[in-house]
């Protein structure tokens, strides 16, 4: 196999949003949540299969809608978010998994690259810049509402939907890495690049450039590990980005 | 003198439990209002009501030229928190679209140095952390402060100085404050109004009237004691 413009491009941009995505999603004690999140992908991809339709419009919808509960549940009851969580989205899983069979549900589970259409490819290129753009230019807000709801609220934030929005961001990477990483690992290369930035940084400007530098430089190295020594890349990909993490914590957190 | 808030008929209730009954009030421009109460009576609610954080029954007026700045009660911060101070004024100063001037101005307000800024802001020591919050609530020029529990946390010399700030920017800015306490000998000295909330009941009158040793062990179930910081 060789190295094919396209798919390192989007591989690159994917690795750029979940860095950023990831770091909100760690300093908001959202890490077992999100690796959840990425898990109602799954049934998703399945009835795509079944209908014949691509794998990523089932995930990406399946997400979306994931999300929208998600969201729900947090602002309008009181019940735990986790504890839905842990149902619905393990629940997902389990009903996905039913359905998709053999190497379907290994690719869909891990990741593997199957031919990359060009829709997917300008699709994936412009939801991954909205990602970007969104967690830069709503960073300010991000923070406020992170350090305290009712403060980022009397500044004139709206909290409830800021959140809607910070969650269908974080569903579109998720969305994204599908095809790379699948159901299992995705929601890892959003949580372990920002979990070594935050153990490595002490700024939120540097946390955002760490971790995008893990998540790129993982997900190159990544994929050309897993060519050199014949295996799944995603795995490999997961892999290199926890080597870097326990790298990390070896070094003393600067003061 | 106009009134910067109207509260009247103000009902809360959280899961069929009635926290604020049929609470009314005014507050005028340049006034110091102290919410006093035991806990568990209703202060913060009340608080999160005004800036519209919970839902509530009855009319919450402010006038429409106040900007509110908000300082909330003692946060949790993670101590590895990767934000540091200077990333908490910078977010306040860009949602209310105030220039990247105004931060040097606030902090010197409250009397804190870029050496502290540039910490993370879950390394700082509670007077420090409340200082940078009230520096972000002067961000945007604020005409009226709300002030939860100023000085949880924070020992008694910085207790001391944070009240003095708060007391020196009330008067230099001619702000409306309204504080929630329980130093009752701080609001004593400064409020000019008080509201004593308890026992599904409201008062409110000048300290004087207000803060007297009978309705102080009405309202807080046993004998009250409280001294003086001089």
């Amino acid at each position: 196999m060789t190295a094919d413009l396209p798919a390192v491009a989007l591989s690159v941009a994917m690795a750029i949003a979940a860095g950023l995505v990831g770091c909100f999603a760690v300093m908001r004690r959202m890490t077992l949540a999100s690796d959840a999140i990425s898990h109602v992908a799954l049934p998703g991809i399945a009835i795509a299969l079944l209908l014949h339709v691509q794998p990523f419009v089932g995930g990406l919808v399946a997400l979306l809608l994931g999300t929208l509960l998600i969201w729900v549940v947090e602002s309008r009851t009181r019940m735990a978010t986790e504890t839905v969580i842990g149902v619905v989205f393990s629940g997902a899983l389990a009903v996905g998994a039913m359905f998709t069979r053999g190497e379907e549900l290994i690719e869909a589970l891990f990741g593997g690259a199957g031919a990359l259409p060009g829709w997917e490819l300008a699709l994936g290129l412009v939801g991954a810049a909205g990602v970007v753009v969104f967690v830069l230019g709503a960073r300010h807000q991000l923070v406020l509402a992170l350090v305290s709801p009712d403060l980022a609220r009397s500044a004139g934030v709206r909290v409830e939907r800021l959140s809607l929005l910070y969650l269908l961001a974080f569903s579109f990477t998720v969305a994204l890495g599908l095809r790379y990483l699948g159901v299992l690992l995705m929601g890892s290369l959003i949580i372990i690049p920002a979990a070594t930035a935050k153990h490595a940084t002490r700024s939120l400007g540097s946390m955002l450039a760490v971790a995008v530098a893990v998540a790129v430089s993982s997900t190159l190295v990544g994929t050309a590990l897993a060519r050199a020594l014949q295996r799944e890349t995603g795995p490999v990909i997961i892999t290199v980005a926890a080597g870097v993490f326990f790298l990390a914590l070896l070094r003393r957190r600067p003061r | 003198m106009p009134s910067v808030l109207e509260v009247s008929g103000l009902t809360i209730e959280f899961g069929g439990l009635r926290v604020i009954d049929d609470l009314s009030f005014t507050v005028d421009d340049g006034e110091c209002l102290a919410i006093i109460g035991p806990s568990g009576s209703g202060k913060t609610v009340l608080f999160r009501a005004l800036i519209g954080s919970v839902p509530y029954q009855g009319a919450i007026r402010w006038a429409p030229e106040a900007r509110i700045g908000y300082v909330p009660q003692k946060l949790d911060i993670e101590r590895d928190l990767p934000l540091t101070g200077a990333d908490l004024l910078r977010a306040k100063a860009h949602v209310r679209r105030v220039p990247p001037t105004d931060v040097p101005r606030a902090l010197q307000m409250v009397n804190l140095g870029s050496d502290v800024t540039s910490r993370p802001i879950g390394t700082l020591s509670g007077g420090q952390f409340q200082r940078l919050l009230l520096a972000c609530a002067f961000l945007g020029r604020p005409s009226v402060l709300l002030f939860d529990e100023p000085t949880a946390g924070v020992d008694e010399r910085g207790e001391d100085m944070l009240y003095e700030t708060i007391h020196r920017m009330q008067v230099e800015q001619q702000l409306t404050l309204l504080l929630i306490s329980h130093e009752l000998s701080l609001v004593y000295r400064y409020a000019t109004k008080v509201l004593c909330l308890g026992r599904g009941r409201a008062w409110l009158g000048a300290p004087t009237e207000v803060l007297t040793p009978r309705r102080l062990e009405e309202l807080y179930g046993g004998p009250m004691t409280y001294h003086f910081h001089r």
